[in-house]
């Protein structure tokens, strides 16, 4: 679950994001629409704790994340959330194995090769383990970066425009993957988009941005 | 999954970059380790060759000839002198122990030396076969001249007459080996030791037989001396040069003024590998600053799934370390096989021996200046990682 109050964030003093109250259930699926810039990649941002609001709070998993250190905002961010760019950022350097052995290692948990190879083959890429970023199809890379997210068993999983430039196969695909993924391990999950697509598979919507 | 295998993991993933980076900094440290040995066995060596010796005493002429015909068997001497001069300074009160050398003649480019016995006793060197001389003629050969020649006891050989190769032959006197000396790792290895009256003997028949040679004009090449005290620098040098047709010459003085002269060509070659060393940790400033712009989204992306900026910081200063000690020791390697290459090249010279099978303390602090290239070209990039904006950063991708 997590709870927004009086939430603004504002841009070299122009405001780009104001949440009055906006509260969820722990493993509710949420999706937040809002044409481009009304300030949904901030939201996510702020939910994932790599922006500090300009005001307001934010309760994660019943934690002021504006009441942690820096060091334990890292740390709660490595644990708790999940985040699905729309560039997936898989490491090139690193294999498939090991990108998700990093989301462990930098969350400051213990290499867990076993749960590693158990959520890669929860979503049928269990053999590609050892492939580099740069050898996976798109569809397998999109795997990869979901299976990262959700390695640590996250409270709050995080998608930032998960679908955007992809068919309505595609599309479909991913979405259902997040959203087994976040009913898997019992996380709250939030699809950013614009994607009018995917409403209908999303029966909870928050849209931002008309009221300014 | 760790520090290690990440920088390891991007060092592959620009393998040619970080090949580059490391070859360029393994020859500023190959450099620095040849001179390092080199120099080091020189000194060692130089210095054995002289130990215990105070004072030389030559026929006039440069000092430094002196000292390198006389200790180091490596230059012409400058002449001779009356036996009967060098007998009075063994007399004198100051001195505790003097051995003549009697030079002139070689042996297929190796010294035949007249002296006596405390010549191998003062390096402290024992026959490995055989006994030492005892008469005329007899020869006792060091343990390099044994191992190239492939000389054993009984063999019999013929001397040059000359220092240089080209000389006539004394080919009515052979000498027989009754010795082979061990190994000492001094000039005596490569020595051929006879009595100084086997010298006269070969150059008084070389001579002709009607002008027999007296006592009064018996002469010997140099005169190897020991104080009684350490008073006698202050005394005896002046004593020599003032009393007689001779000289004396201070191996450790002249052997610091040979270093001093040799010196300025390793200061050069010194400061041009400080200046490879440089221009390779400019090199690797740039790689990994490049490196920084390319893996910006990477770094945001560690931060997010929860990397604290210090561990971002401690990733580029260890793929700096890490490049840099892949470069410290290639180096060592290289620099050790180089004078090892170098020192096979002077064994066939004949010159003084330089193994790169041996090793410094001083390579330590190269390994250490390697490794402060490679941080000190890693802070900048490190400190930019460690303020990595993930918000704008992620934003912006």
């Amino acid at each position: 679950m997590f709870e927004i109050r009086e939430l603004k964030h504002a841009y070299d003093s122009t405001e780009v994001l104001s949440v009055s109250s906006w509260q969820v259930e722990q493993g509710s699926q949420w999706l937040v629409l809002g044409p481009s810039g009304s300030g949904k990649t901030t939201l996510l941002h702020v939910l994932a704790g790599i922006l500090k609001p300009t005001a307001g709070s934010v309760r994660v998993a019943g934690q002021d994340i504006g009441a942690l250190s820096e060091n334990e905002l890292d740390c709660f961010r490595g644990r708790h959330i999940g985040l699905v760019l729309q560039r997936l950022h898989l490491m090139a350097s690193l294999t498939v194995m090991d990108n998700l052995l990093l989301a462990q290692y930098l969350a400051g948990l213990p290499r867990d090769r076993a749960r590693a190879s158990q959520v890669l083959a929860g979503l049928d890429i269990g053999e590609r383990v050892a492939a580099y970023p740069h050898e996976l199809s798109f569809g397998q890379a999109q795997r990869v970066a979901v299976a990262r997210a959700v390695v640590n068993r996250p409270k709050l999983l995080l998608a930032d425009e998960p679908t955007s430039n992809l068919d309505d196969e595609r599309c479909m695909q991913a979405l259902g993957l997040l959203q087994d993924q976040a009913r898997a391990c019992n996380a709250t999950l939030v699809i950013a988009t614009h994607d009018q697509r995917i409403k209908a598979r999303m029966p909870n919507q928050y849209t931002i941005g008309i009221h300014q | 999954m760790n520090v290690a295998t990440l920088s390891l993991g991007y060092l592959r993933a620009r393998a040619l970059s970080t090949a580059l980076n490391v070859l360029l900094l393994a020859l500023g440290v190959a450099t620095i380790t040849l001179l390092l040995l080199t120099m080091h066995q020189l000194e060692e060596r130089m210095g054995r060759d002289a130990r215990g010796i105070d004072l030389v005493a030559g026929a006039k002429g440069s000092p430094l000839q002196v000292i390198l015909s006389a200790i180091y068997h490596l230059d012409v001497p400058t002449g001779n002198i009356p036996l009967a001069q060098a007998k009075e300074i063994a007399k004198h009160r100051m001195v505790k122990k003097t051995i003549p050398l009697a030079l002139g003649d070689t042996y297929k480019g190796f010294r035949i030396v007249g002296t006596n016995h405390d010549y191998v006793a003062h390096y402290g060197a024992k026959p490995a076969a055989g006994r030492l001389w005892e008469k005329p003629m007899e020869a006792v050969i060091g343990a390099e001249i044994a191992q190239r020649l492939g000389h054993a006891v009984g063999a019999t050989f013929i001397g040059a007459h000359g220092i240089a190769d080209a000389g006539s032959d004394h080919g009515d006197a052979p000498y027989s080996v009754v010795g082979v000396l061990a190994p000492s790792g001094t000039v005596l290895d490569r020595l051929v030791l006879v009595s100084v009256e086997s010298v006269w003997l070969v150059h008084d028949e070389h001579q002709g037989t009607d002008a027999k040679v007296t006592e009064e004009d018996k002469e010997v090449t140099a005169l190897l001396i020991q104080y009684a005290s350490p008073l006698a620098v202050a005394v005896l040098p002046r004593y020599i040069n003032n009393n007689s047709e001779m000289q004396a010459a201070s191996p450790a003085y002249e052997t610091a003024r040979l270093f001093s002269v040799i010196g300025v060509g390793v200061d050069v070659l010194r400061g041009f590998a400080l200046v490879l060393m440089l221009s390779a940790g400019l090199s690797l400033f740039i790689a990994l600053y490049n490196a920084l712009r390319e893996r910006r989204y990477d770094l945001a992306l560690m931060r997010t799934l929860g990397a604290r900026p210090r561990t971002l910081m401690a990733l580029m200063l260890f793929e700096g370390a890490l490049l840099a000690g892949f470069g410290a020791v290639l180096g060592l390697a290289l620099g050790h096989a180089l004078t090892e290459v170098l020192g096979q090249s002077l064994k066939a010279a004949q010159q003084i021996a330089v193994t790169g099978w041996t090793w410094v303390p001083a390579e330590l602090w190269l390994i250490g200046l390697a490794l402060a290239v490679g941080v000190l070209a890693a802070l900048l990039p490190a400190w930019r990682a460690y303020r990595t904006d993930i918000a704008l950063t992620l934003a912006r991708g």
